[in-house]
């Protein structure tokens, strides 16, 4: 038996997940510094951001609807009264030597998302509770420097852009997940995708672990069978893809038994995920109760959102994804399996896209779901991350339907627009990867084919039509693919009379 | 009856990243005594009818529209820093934190 199932056999896994969101303003949450992502270090600073004496910040008002239509979303009451509140620590990933973040009084509390999960029983809704949906403020990135692991253990010294900090941050805080049992990875993994697939519909967020704007941090404890208490938890961070909450969670239910089969105990502690070997890795400890002094922020007025706004901002919210995706299931001729591997792959978006630009909806899935979910989880990396956009996937398409590409030379079109070579016209053009049709440019390969099969030639000459495939498959072989196989067909079948 | 002991005093001085000697601590200890007992006083006022309150204005709702500004030049900032380095600020390692 596997680590993984003498474990579930013996402890009942507690799960509890951090979700932080960068919303996708235009400015950052307190000041009117640019919120783009990948600019130059520390040009997109300010006196409010910098902390400067004198400097006063103002909340932006796209931040706070946003983090009040998240709250609504995922279920939640929202706060007549809310404040913001000083985090104080000396880290210097803030200038301010304080993070403004919400401390007794977060906008949105007591929510839930309810999540759909394989199980052996087939499919099952789990519901993960929502504690708190809370507006505070990212910090700056830090760049370890010096030694050689580029962690900050052997580091000299660290270098620190300050450009992130101040840009809208959500935390979205789950109450504790128990009784999903052997199911736990596969909870958390589906209520990340569902979470995100949520934010993307309300447009507040690029929602792109790859880059950062959402981030988990994932809460484990074992309890043993039967047991009432639940055992101590460890928080692991840095858990930034789907795959990686699923793999978080068991290598951690998988360690944290090993450790409780030995009489050990689990110290609560903040744990690191690491991608490479898919195990998490021992990191702060928290056995000095962290002391964050908070208090409410002076400097920024109390939040009290009308109740007609929040009505307004209520009836305007998007479909919610489950729905939404039941009704492009049937509208697409998806089964519900198909759309939730769609689903899954966070697909679902880049597919209405490639068809509202005349993809069919087969085809459509063809595309992303098959060809694309390889080339994405070969990189490690979403669909959504890919180098190819639904316009250029369309346009694929239709040039495979207008008999421009072949299915082979489409896949290498597509290779191409992954590794950045341009767009699809500007790739076909530079490899010069059109399909030969013009007769001219096939007649010598046909004719070397025939040479080369005088057996099947013979035959054909004679009636049998059917072997007609020797032929064409070995013209396909030495036109590289370019060749389009009905045309050969009528080519070949045609030079050898028929 | 003092009300912060020695070891809140250790503790505090651990938060700011104070680096005192034990003989600072009851230093610090009596002086911190005296700030304290000075801010209870206004404990003495009835505030029966008034509501807590973290600023002064009783504004609510003041936001900002979400408009990008001009950011500070960045020689700008760093000239003001103590160290820099590839655009970057540097700043001394801090150990046990990631």
């Amino acid at each position: 038996m596997s680590t993984y199932d003498e474990a579930i056999k013996k402890y009942d896994p507690v799960l509890g997940l951090e979700t932080h969101v960068e919303l996708s303003t235009n400015s950052k949450m307190f000041c009117g510094c640019s919120t783009e992502f990948g600019a130059e270090p520390n040009t997109q600073t300010c006196p409010t951001c910098l902390g400067l004496p004198g400097s006063l910040p103002v909340a932006n008002a796209i931040g706070i609807e946003s983090t009040i239509r998240i709250g609504l979303a995922l279920n939640c009451s929202i706060a007549a009264y809310s404040r913001f509140a000083r985090k104080n620590y000396f880290y210097p990933d803030m200038p301010k030597d304080f993070q403004t973040s919400q401390y007794d009084e977060p906008l949105c509390s007591n929510g839930y998302l309810d999540v759909l999960v394989d199980t052996e029983d087939g499919t099952k809704p789990f519901r993960v509770e929502i504690e708190r949906v809370h507006l505070e403020e990212d910090t700056g990135k830090l760049t370890h420097a010096g030694g050689t692991t580029g962690r900050i253990h052997g580091a000299d010294y660290s270098l620190v852009d300050y450009n992130r900090a101040g840009i809208p941050l959500v935390e979205i805080v789950t109450k504790p997940v128990p009784d999903t049992g052997e199911y736990a990875p596969l909870v958390a993994k589906a209520y990340v995708t569902e979470l995100r697939d949520l934010l993307r519909g309300l447009n507040v967020s690029d929602v792109r672990m790859e880059e950062g704007s959402l981030r988990c941090d994932v809460n484990l404890s074992l309890t043993p069978k039967g047991s009432k208490t639940w055992g101590t938890r460890t928080e692991t961070k840095n858990v930034n893809s789907l795959r990686s909450v699923e793999r978080a969670i068991k290598s951690e239910i998988e360690r944290q038994s090993l450790e409780l089969d030995k009489g050990n105990i689990i110290k609560q502690e903040t744990r690191h995920f690491q991608e490479d070997t898919g195990t998490t890795r021992s990191g702060r400890s928290k056995e000095v109760a962290e002391e964050y002094r908070y208090f409410p922020e002076p400097d920024l007025v109390p939040i009290a959102p009308d109740k007609a706004w929040i009505e307004k901002l209520k009836k305007d919210l998007p479909e919610q994804p489950s729905i939404r995706r039941t009704r492009l299931a049937k509208e697409w001729n998806f089964t519900d399996l198909e759309m939730r591997d769609v689903a899954t792959l966070g697909g679902v978006d880049l597919i209405a896209d490639t068809i509202a630009q005349g993809t069919s909806p087969a085809s459509a899935r063809k595309w992303w779901a098959g060809e694309l979910s390889g080339h994405a989880s070969k990189a490690g990396v979403e669909l959504i991350d890919l180098k190819i956009t639904p316009t250029d996937i369309a346009r694929i398409d239709a040039l495979v339907n207008d008999g421009k590409l072949t299915d082979k030379l489409a896949r290498q079109v597509i290779e191409a627009v992954l590794n950045s070579e341009g767009n699809p016209d500007e790739v076909i053009k530079k490899r010069n990867l059109s399909v030969v049709s013009d007769d001219s440019a096939l007649i010598p390969a046909i004719e070397e084919a025939i040479a080369a099969n005088p057996d099947a030639a013979a035959k054909i000459r004679e009636g049998k039509v059917q072997v007609v495939g020797v032929i064409v498959g070995a013209v396909m072989k030495t036109t590289g693919g370019s060749a389009d196989a009905a045309k050969v067909r009528e080519l070949v079948l045609k030079t050898l009379g028929q | 009856m003092s009300r912060i002991t020695r070891e809140e005093v250790a503790n505090l001085a651990r938060l700011a990243r104070l680096d005192l000697a034990e003989s600072e601590l009851d230093e610090y200890a009596q002086q911190l005594e005296i700030i304290l007992e000075s801010v209870a006083k206004v404990g003495e006022v009835s505030t029966k009818d008034v509501k807590p309150m973290s600023h002064a204005t009783g504004l609510v709702n003041i936001f900002r529209e979400d408009i990008t500004k001009e950011s500070l030049k960045r020689e700008e900032i760093l000239r003001s820093a103590p160290a820099s380095e590839d655009d970057r600020f540097r700043v001394p390692r801090i150990l046990d934190e990631e």
